[in-house]
């Protein structure tokens, strides 16, 4: 058919890779990183502070990106700001997802009392603004990776409960499910072997777009000085140091802002990307 | 040239060699009642939407040309096309519960066409709305107007849409299969109330169908299609006395007859489809080389 | 009858989940360690200091006793005084709302306003380049959180073209004549133009980043929604009347189509408010949101205990009021 349609549905492919080929790069960025970064992240030299980009005369060689307000080389630290983003988006986002899937297949296959509970709770969850709970909990908890990583599950599983718990209901209504328990199969046995494995997909999925939001949720604390300790170079905490200087040295907050932007762009994307691939209609 | 005249009408599916009409050829006299028969996907509904200009995104007019009272619609720009159609042409669609906006009130549905689109004032286009309901022999027609649709019956609803087919005196109805989305016991009514006001109204019609014992009743000329192509066109009178097709001749004895039940569901013979078949890829290797 | 009971079930429903939220944040601030009372007294201070200061604040006795304490003052309107301030918690959180609340608002007025031309406009060119465009963006703005969308903009309108002001919430040296903090509000009614273009200049880029996302959701599935609803019966039947395709789109498609999206775009309007703690703090904005981290950063607990029960408040409001325009436009539902 000679309309729009067929324009649309090309392009997809390209999701998949680009998103992937730009996670690549970070994965290598994060596992490399003392051997390709210039210069040492934590290194402070007052004289060569706020050093514009290597296009940009009045700066020193070997700064690539320029240098924040404390000398430290912008490049490097974007670098090794790689591995806190991807620890955290890797391990915060399989844990909430971990958490969040079972209580969301419980509560929509074993219904009952049990899914009034877990319902409640989601409910009760989701009146707080997200935000300000992490905030909350960090300040209660105190800084560090790790307690990021708690926020973030404590916080962020009801996005999956609801997501799941709705899946697994309609699933649960289905003729399959009834044949197996006509079959003389266990409640949990069903649970996970028919219903988990129609379930996983847009867990999978979802799992993709948690990771995109870990690693706003650490540039969030980091912005309001919440994350790790203050020397240890994160996106957050360079782009909170960027915004207050942005008059004076505006490649502090581009260049980090540019990979945090592409970053959750690539998470997202791929998550979409997976999502056409699972789909059995479009397929 | 009568009133409607359909030349060599071909239309397809867009990017495609298939054609869903094969160069149509037809004639309605102004105030005529005249039948499209075949059975489902033989393209009787396709003729109708050209007409109307509501063919799916995905189908072309390929060639061909609709002479309404003069006009070839299918030469006009498509704005004064438009207007054309919605001030002289109407349609009874096939389906009543999904042919009404559930928004909207009724007596708006009625009225909209008049007042937008032929310039009435809105009191003139409410007495004609509540003119047309007591027609179509809805009581209380007041209390109707302001209804929404979900309030009314299936039988209620069609009569409505029958309502406002008829309200700005067009010249050229199509009916689409109006009555097969009703129950048994209403069709028959609202089968004798669209003849009624056919007459009553003069208006031409063209009634889309897959029923030979509907066409009896309320057609004067019929064609049938298959796959696209007109196999026979003939006066109702003169069809039933002696259908000319073998197809054709096939349907008619297809139809149940409750006289003589063992007599009945003869299915169209093999022999028969494979002949017509055979006439159709004919057709369409002349118009291919033609 | 029937209404009022749906209703009254509703606030039974709300009630218990406020009080559920009243618990958690009660009993996670005060797992905390260290002593909000000795950061707030100066350095001279001595231990009876504290303990006195502590017991005035009620924060010797255990858990459920100050739970006790602090549901009783609520129910007379009595939300306890802020640490950091001494003044009392209601007054400080009221003065602080409308600012987030005109900030809220003017973010939906933004996202329906361009979500609604994204839909309306990707499904009068359905089938083109155009519509593949405005998908393709859609998708984008999607996936990049508001926070994102307010460094950019900071970095567009506030550094490279500086249109907009990206701090505060007004010009600080002017003189404001109003009564309440509706600032916006006020300058309209009282013809104060001069000041409402000052203070949407300064609330434009916030309100922006927060409606970005939510635009971007209104977008897809308002066309989605029209995309289903333009197969339908009488819509073809309109198009039979002489009407032209917009026409046909805005007036017989549309309306229906609005409707099963509302349920969604409310919820998602509770995420943007939730989204005004972070972007207030990042627009400097002098609102609820900012207020907030501060309060927590400080400890301050009887204004966070505050701030939160409020949030929760709106947002169960706002779930209600979603709940009965979908009840009052479904024509279904009225005549019920």
């Amino acid at each position: 058919m000679a309309d729009g349609r067929a324009f649309v549905k090309r392009p997809w492919g390209a999701r998949l890779v680009l998103s992937s080929a730009w996670l690549g790069l970070i994965m290598l960025a994060a596992l490399a990183a003392p051997w390709i970064a210039p210069k040492d992240p934590l290194a402070q030299d007052l004289f060569l502070g706020r050093l514009p980009p290597f296009w940009v005369s009045g700066t020193e060689p070997g700064y690539y990106l320029g240098t924040d307000s404390l000398g430290r080389d912008v490049l490097s630290r974007m670098i090794y700001g790689t591995r806190i983003a991807l620890t955290v988006a890797l391990v915060a986002g399989s844990i909430t997802c971990l958490i969040g899937a079972t209580l969301g297949l419980l509560a929509g296959y074993l219904r009952g009392w049990i899914d009034v509970v877990i319902s409640r709770f989601v409910d009760i969850w989701m009146a707080f603004p997200p935000v300000l709970f992490s905030i909350l909990l960090i300040a209660v908890i105190g800084p560090g990776l790790m307690s990021i990583i708690i926020a973030i599950v404590v916080i962020d599983w009801t996005r999956f409960a609801r997501v799941v718990r709705a899946e697994a209901m309609a699933q649960g209504a289905m003729d399959y499910v009834a044949s197996a328990q006509v079959a003389g199969r266990g409640r949990i046995g069903i649970m996970l072997r028919e219903i988990l494995p129609n379930v996983l997909p847009t867990v999978v999925v979802l799992l993709t777009l948690e990771m995109g939001i870990a690693v706003i949720v650490e540039a969030i604390l980091s912005f309001v000085n919440l994350s790790i300790s203050t020397d240890d170079p994160t996106w957050g905490g360079m782009i909170a140091e960027g915004r207050a200087s942005v008059h004076q040295a505006w490649w502090v907050l581009v260049f980090p802002l540019i990979t945090l932007f592409l970053t959750v762009l690539s998470f997202s994307q791929l998550g979409e990307g997976l999502k056409d691939r699972f789909d059995p209609v479009l397929r | 040239m009568s009133f409607l005249s359909i030349r060599n009408l071909s239309v397809r599916i867009r990017g495609s060699d298939t054609r869903l009409l094969r160069s149509v050829s037809f004639e309605v006299d102004a105030g005529e009642v005249h039948g499209l028969v075949g059975e489902s996907g033989a393209g009787k509904s396709m003729i109708g939407k050209a007409i109307l200009g509501i063919l799916p995104k995905a189908v072309e007019v390929v060639e061909g040309q609709i002479w309404l009272d003069g006009v070839d619609l299918l030469t006009l720009p498509p704005a004064l096309r438009r207007s054309r159609i919605g001030a002289s042409c109407a349609l009874i669609p096939q389906d009543p519960l999904t042919a009404l906006n559930p928004s909207r009130r009724i007596g708006g549905q009625i009225t909209d066409r008049l007042v937008d689109i032929l310039g009435w004032t809105r009191a003139r286009a409410d007495a004609r709305a509540l003119e047309l309901l007591a027609e179509v022999q809805i009581t209380d027609p007041a209390r109707v107007l302001r209804a929404y649709p979900h309030e009314l019956s299936g039988g209620m609803r069609q009569r409505i849409l029958i309502a406002s087919a008829f309200a700005a005196e067009p010249k050229l109805i199509i009916a689409d299969e109006p009555t097969t989305a009703l129950d048994v016991t209403v069709q028959k009514e609202i089968l004798r109330l669209i003849a009624a006001m056919q007459a009553r109204h003069g208006t031409a019609l063209l009634f889309v169908t897959h029923d030979l014992g509907v066409v009896s009743k309320v057609c004067q000329s019929l064609l049938v299609l298959y796959g696209g192509l007109v196999v026979e066109t003939a006066a109702v009178r003169d069809f039933f006395a002696a259908p000319q097709h073998p197809y054709a001749r096939a349907l008619l004895a297809a139809t149940p007859k409750y006289t003589d039940p063992a007599a009945s569901l003869i299915p169209v013979p093999d022999a028969v489809i494979q002949q017509t078949k055979a006439q159709v890829d004919a057709a369409d290797g002349a118009w291919r080389h033609g | 009858m029937q209404v009022i009971r749906a209703i009254l079930f509703r606030l039974a429903t709300t009630a218990v989940t406020l009080f559920g939220v009243a618990v958690i944040v009660f009993v996670v601030i005060r797992v905390v360690p260290g002593n909000p009372i000795a950061m707030m007294l100066p350095p001279g201070a001595t231990e009876d200091d504290v303990t006195r200061l502590t017991a005035l604040y009620g924060l010797d006795k255990s858990i459920p006793q100050q739970l006790l304490i602090w549901g009783m003052g609520v129910l007379q309107g009595d939300f306890g005084t802020s640490i950091t301030t001494r003044q009392p918690v209601l007054a400080l959180v009221l003065g602080r709302l409308p600012a987030t609340l005109e900030l809220s608002l003017m973010a939906l007025i933004i996202a329906v306003v361009l979500g609604g031309f994204a839909a309306l406009t990707g499904t009068l060119r359905r089938g083109t380049k155009t519509e593949a465009t405005i998908d393709i963006s859609n998708g984008m703005a999607l996936s990049i959180p508001d926070f994102l969308w307010g460094l950019v903009l900071i970095l567009l309108f506030g550094v490279l073209w500086p249109v907009f002001h990206i701090s505060g919430r007004v010009t600080p040296s002017l003189d404001l004549p109003f009564t309440t903090n509706f600032y916006l509000i006020e300058s309209v009614l009282r013809l104060r133009f001069d000041l409402w273009a000052d203070l949407v200049s300064h609330m434009f880029m916030p309100a922006l980043a927060l409606a970005i996302p939510l635009a971007a959701i209104i977008g897809q599935l308002l066309k989605q929604s029209l995309k289903e609803t333009m197969h339908l019966d009488y819509v073809t039947l309109a198009r039979t009347k002489g009407y032209s395709e917009t026409h046909v789109i805005l007036r017989e498609a549309l309306p229906n189509a609005v409707l099963p999206t509302l349920t969604l775009v409310g919820v998602q309007f509770t995420f943007l408010i939730g989204g005004t703690v972070i972007i207030e703090r990042l627009f400097s904005y002098e609102g609820l949101g900012n207020m907030a981290i501060d309060a927590v950063i400080n400890r301050d607990l009887p204004l966070v205990q505050g701030i939160v029960i409020l949030f929760a408040v709106i947002f169960t409001a706002v779930n209600l009021l979603v709940d009965l325009a979908y009840g009052a436009l479904n024509p279904r539902l009225r005549h019920g």
